[in-house]
Formats: structure tokens, C-alpha cells, sequence
């Protein structure tokens, strides 16, 4: 049995004759292929769990992180459809209902042009979690592609491409952040006033912060990933890979790819809260997204006069855009601890 | 050590170069100038106005304008906000504001966010551990103007403890303190305990204990000195953290410090404020970078300057 060899293995008696000479202590019968009964011994009795699998049962023993992950799925409903089922739309003033307090027509209250609170959170909500969900792909795509090349690469291409990270990084981005978007505003709006119409449709605010995203944010992500091919390129078994003559494309998608890849989810979830709380500073400042739209730092920002008349205001986008970054960073959180439990604390 | 200062140096004054410069084409690309914005100006007086700062030269021969004065420490003069003002003067009236209530609140989450991390490590599950957890992470749910704010409507217009706005009594800075300090505190203090709980799991730990060593000794020679690496690295961009934090939070108590009069000079687009702003910012989070690199080496002697 120990000796056994794949049964496809096809041995020619010349060849067998010098194996038995070399080990004298191998019989013929030790070389025969191996009966299907004795194959059948040696395959495992339970399938090989995957890095999925395992991930998410580690997940799902994290009761907050899946308490998170449903808060952050009501979340997105109530964002996505809530509107549809709100008698009243975002923009719609109702004349005569001025800045009343929550009843039960409008239980967020209105303010103080008369739109209906309660409708314009839950659209200040989609607009958000749009950016930020878009804006981390966007930080994911562009960091994760110039981190792999810079840790591919090596050599002086590296030590360039990294040089350039350093600055980014030691630059004010929350700055650039604001001189940026006041300088793509115009241009965009000028476009949207010319048609182009898929600028109108998402709106040149949110064009200009997913351009501010796309130029300066990526940095972090980019420094993850090369710390990781890094890390990973000097391994062992990529060695052997590459002995074995695995192609530069097979090693990546095989072996960095599904390695780097439980850091990348986790950096991108983290990065959603993040990108929502820029936004709302933006918003606060009065350069986020442009009016009637509505996002949750706005919604606040515009709260700030007559808050202390009308505290709910405030109160209702200010819980919404806390408890939509609490769940994002508690459900990072605890994806962390499930796609890499070496990194657990 | 001086070849690496020298580097170091280098690197800062290109950094410093390059900040300015994407800031300059940055400014000068946005259609339109700052005089559009104010009310009716006849053709005349824009050209007038434009030719007297050297707005009507090429972009070009702006830039290389606005370098040489760089080099000479002169950041212009401010165009709309308020009139001719040096930029320079600006920020030497009123960074030392902002620079005073910054200076608190880091104070103040380094002094709460290191002991309390350190602790809810050491007390691992327990009740203190759950409390401070919990705290922290909705801590850094809640966006800074929230915090600020709620402090604004609860500690002043309901109870009318604190002073609402200005800088003028000792109390009034307490509110603007805590609503900057809010966020960095929660954030030292989850650092902090994830470190601190990696460090005591170490072996060398185990076996300081092993031999004997005095509790106090333990911890602070050789868990605290070791965990509290991250929390320096956290520091040098704090800075930066602090100063977006304060944008907002001198805006709503209004503190005429440097965050309200970039506020304002985003509002009327005064561009040589702007400008002026980002490379003054750029080159103190190069600085402060540079210390925490030099504090690294005296916390941790393994690590050298000289790489």
C-alpha cells in the first residue's frame, strides 16, 4: 500500500527491474498499480474546505459583523426603494407645511421650504452609499493595479512609483480635495449645460468627487497591495511556481491575486465609511453635491441654521450617516477577522 | 545621520515643490478669475485689477512669478477676502488660533486615548474592556460637525454652561476641544488596544513575567514602549486630521482661526489664500512626519535613521 503508485503510471519491465535493483527491499508486488479499492482509501473523506467556506463561517459566529451586514442590507432598501414609497418626492415643497416637527405625515418633519425630511434622508442616504461604495471601487481599481505593478516590477520602477506615493501622501489631501473639486465644477456643469447626459444623470458634484477620489485616495490602497506582492513574491511556493515554470500571468491570477485578495475586500469595505465621511465634509462646507439633491452631509450642514428651533433636523441625517459608517466599519471589522484570522486582535 | 538629514530634506523641498506647483495649476485652470464675483465690475477695472496682480501675464510666466516670491517666503496678497492683505501675515495672525486649539485636542486624545487603550487590552472582556470598546467605535462613527454641534445645541443653547462662539474665556475652548479631540481619541484608543493586546501575547513577555519582573516595570518598560509604535505613526498625519476637523469645528464656534478663513476664501474663491493655505499645511505634515520619525528612533533603538 505504501508503495503504491498512480494507477495511470504505466512502467516498462526494464524500468522495473532497475527500480527493484536500486531499492532491495521493494518486491514486485509493492510496484503493482494501485487496485481502485485502494485508490478509493486514499481519497478524502470530506471535501476540502475552501478559503470561502472557511471565511464565512468564521463570519458567521461574529454576531456583530452579521448584525452589521443586515443594518447595512436595510440600509441600502430603504435608501434604494424607500423614495418610491414616500407619497412626496426629494424636491416636491409642500406649501403650507413648513418646518413642522415629525407627526405622522412626515415623520422626520419637514424644513423649511416644506420637503418632506423623512424622503430626503433616505435620499441623502443612496446618494452616500453611492459614493461611497463608487468612490472605494475606484480607489480598489486604480490602487490595487499601480500597487501590483510597483511591487511586480521591482527595481528603480518601484523606487519611482513609490517616490510618487510618498508625495502624494505628504500633501494635505482634504486641500487638494477642495481646490480640486472647485476647479472640475464648472467644467462639468458647463458639459452638463452642453447635454452630455450621463453627467446630468449622476450629477457633476458627484462626477467631481469620484475625480478627486480617483486622483488622490488611491494611495493608502496602493501601499497595501505592494506591502503584500512584496511580501508574497519572496515566498516559497511562488519560488517553487516559478521553478516549475509557471508563466507571469499564472502566478498572479493563482497565486497573489486569491492571496491579496481577503486584504483588498477588507481595505475596500473600510474604505466606504471613509469616503462617505469626506463626503459629508464636502457637503458641510457647501461644496459637496449641488442642490435640490440631497446628501447626508448636506442635509446636516443645512440643519446648522435654526438648529436650535429645530434640533430634529439635524438629528435624523446625523444618526443615518453614523449608523450607516458605524455598521460599514463594525462589518469591516469583523470581515477582517474572518478573511484573515492571522491578522485577528 | 547628516547624509539622511540631507535626503530627508531633499525629499521635503520636492514634496514642497510639487504641492505648490498642483496647487498653482490647479487654481489657475478654473474658468474665470476672482473678480467675476464681485459685483459689477466694469471690463475696465477687471483688466485694471488683473493687470495689477499679473493675472493678464501667461500662466507661465504667473507660475515662475509666484515661485520667486515663493522662494522669498512672499505668498501674494489676498484678492477678495480681505483686500491686499499678505497671505503671510494672514497665517501668522491666525494659525497660532487654530495651532492652539489643535494643540489641546491632540493633547487631550493622546492623554485619554493611551491609558484607556492600554487599559481595555490589560482588562480584555471585561466590563471596562466592552465599555471602552463600544465607546470608541461609535466614536469614530460619529462625523466631527455631529459631535460638535450636539455639544453646541446641548452645552449652550439648552444649558447655557459654555460659551456658544469665540475664543474669548478659558471655558470656551472646551467645546471645540472635545469635538476635535472626539475622533483622534477613539482612534488612539482602538490602536492602542490592538496593539497592546499583540505586544502581551508576544514571547518575550512571557518570559519577562517568567523571570520575575515587577508588573509596573513589565508594562512600561517593555509592553507600552513597544505597542505605542502605531500610535506615533497614527501621529504625524493627525495633523492633517486635526486641521480637516478643524475647518468645520471653527466654522460652527466660530474661531477666526485658519480653517474659517479657508472656509471663506473657498466661498469667494480668494486664490492666493487658498494657495497659500495648502502650501503652509503641506510643509507642516512634512515636518511633523519628520518628527515622529525621529521620536520612532528614540522609542524604538532597533530603528535607525539611516536606512
Amino acid at each position: 500500500m505504501a508503495h503504491t503508485l498512480p494507477s495511470e503510471t504505466k512502467v516498462s519491465p526494464q524500468e522495473l527491474e532497475k527500480i527493484l535493483s536500486l531499492f532491495p527491499d521493494l518486491t514486485e508486488e509493492d510496484l503493482k498499480a494501485a487496485s481502485p479499492e485502494e485508490s478509493a482509501a486514499v481519497v478524502q473523506e470530506r471535501p476540502p474546505v475552501s478559503y470561502w467556506s472557511d471565511a464565512w463561517r468564521r463570519l458567521k459566529k461574529n454576531k456583530i459583523a452579521i448584525a452589521a451586514f443586515i443594518i447595512i442590507l436595510i440600509l441600502i432598501l430603504l435608501a434604494v426603494f424607500g423614495p418610491m414609497l414616500s407619497p412626496y418626492t426629494y424636491d416636491q415643497q409642500i406649501r403650507g407645511e413648513e418646518s413642522q416637527a415629525p407627526s405622522w405625515a412626515h415623520p422626520f418633519g419637514t424644513d423649511n421650504l416644506g420637503r418632506d425630511l423623512l424622503v430626503r434622508t433616505m435620499i441623502g442616504a443612496r446618494i452616500s452609499l453611492f459614493i461611497g461604495i463608487v468612490s472605494s471601487l475606484i480607489v480598489l481599481v486604480i490602487g490595487s493595479i499601480y500597487g501590483a505593478v510597483s511591487g511586480l516590477a521591482g527595481g528603480a520602477v518601484d523606487n519611482f512609483m513609490m517616490r510618487i506615493v510618498d508625495i502624494l501622501n505628504s500633501i494635505p489631501t482634504i486641500l487638494m480635495v477642495i481646490a480640486i473639486k472647485m476647479v472640475i465644477d464648472r467644467p462639468l456643469e458647463d458639459m452638463v449645460n452642453r447635454g452630455v447626459h450621463w453627467i446630468q444623470a449622476i450629477g457633476s458634484g458627484m462626477i467631481a468627487i469620484f475625480i478627486v477620489y480617483g486622483l488622490l485616495y488611491w494611495v493608502g490602497m496602493a501601499r497595501i497591495v505592494r506591502g503584500q506582492v512584496l511580501m508574497l513574491k519572496e515566498m516559497e511556493y511562488i519560488h517553487a511556481a516559478e521553478a516549475l515554470g509557471a508563466s507571469r500571468s499564472l502566478l498572479i491570477r493563482k497565486h497573489l491575486l486569491p492571496n491579496c485578495i481577503g486584504q483588498l475586500i477588507v481595505t475596500t469595505m473600510l474604505q466606504i465609511p471613509s469616503a462617505i465621511f469626506t463626503e459629508a465634509f464636502l457637503s458641510f462646507l457647501g461644496i459637496g453635491v449641488s442642490v435640490p439633491m440631497a446628501s447626508l452631509g448636506s442635509l446636516c450642514s443645512s440643519a446648522l441654521n435654526g438648529i436650535s428651533s429645530y434640533p430634529y433636523r439635524l438629528l435624523f441625517p446625523a444618526l443615518t450617516i453614523s449608523l450607516i459608517i458605524l455598521a460599514f466599519n463594525l462589518f469591516g471589522d469583523g470581515l477582517r477577522d474572518a478573511l484573515d484570522p492571522r491578522l485577528k486582535t | 545621520m547628516w547624509m539622511y538629514l540631507l535626503k530627508r530634506g531633499a525629499t521635503a523641498l520636492l514634496t514642497l515643490f510639487v504641492a505648490a506647483t498642483l496647487t498653482f495649476f490647479i487654481m489657475t485652470a478654473v474658468p474665470g478669475d476672482p473678480f467675476l464675483s464681485e459685483r459689477a465690475p466694469s471690463p475696465e477695472i477687471r483688466e485694471q485689477m488683473r493687470a495689477k496682480y499679473g493675472l493678464d501675464k501667461p500662466v507661465v510666466v504667473q507660475y515662475y512669478n509666484y515661485m520667486k516670491n515663493f522662494m522669498k517666503g512672499d505668498l501674494g496678497v489676498s484678492y477678495v477676502q480681505s483686500k491686499n492683505r499678505p497671505v503671510s501675515e494672514i497665517i501668522r495672525k491666525s494659525f497660532p488660533v487654530s495651532a492652539k486649539v489643535g494643540a489641546l485636542a491632540i493633547l487631550l486624545s493622546v492623554a485619554i486615548g493611551i491609558p484607556l487603550g492600554c487599559l481595555s487590552a490589560l482588562k480584555r472582556d471585561r466590563f471596562l474592556d466592552n465599555f471602552v470598546r463600544v465607546f470608541s467605535t461609535i466614536g469614530i462613527a460619529v462625523p466631527g460637525f455631529v459631535v460638535a454641534t450636539v455639544l453646541l445645541l446641548v452645552m449652550s443653547v439648552r444649558w447655557k454652561w459654555l460659551p456658544a462662539a469665540g475664543l474669548n474665556t478659558p471655558s470656551s475652548y472646551i467645546m471645540p476641544v472635545l469635538a476635535l479631540a472626539m475622533y483622534p481619541m477613539c482612534y488612539i484608543i482602538r490602536l492602542m488596544r490592538s496593539s497592546m493586546l499583540d505586544v502581551i501575547g508576544q514571547d518575550y513577555i512571557r518570559t519577562a513575567k517568567a523571570k520575575g519582573m515587577r508588573k509596573n516595570n513589565l508594562l512600561f518598560r517593555q509592553a507600552l514602549r513597544n505597542s505605542i509604535l502605531p500610535v506615533i505613526t497614527y501621529l504625524g498625519p493627525l495633523i492633517a486630521g486635526i486641521l480637516t476637523g478643524g475647518f468645520v469645528v471653527e466654522k460652527i464656534f466660530n474661531i477666526p482661526g485658519l480653517g474659517r478663513y479657508y472656509v471663506k476664501s473657498i466661498e469667494c474663491r480668494d486664490y492666493t489664500i487658498i494657495m497659500g493655505t495648502t502650501i503652509f499645511y503641506s510643509g507642516l505634515l512634512i515636518f511633523m512626519m519628520f518628527c515622529c520619525d525621529l521620536v520612532y528612533t528614540v522609542v524604538d533603538p532597533r530603528i535607525t535613521l539611516d536606512r
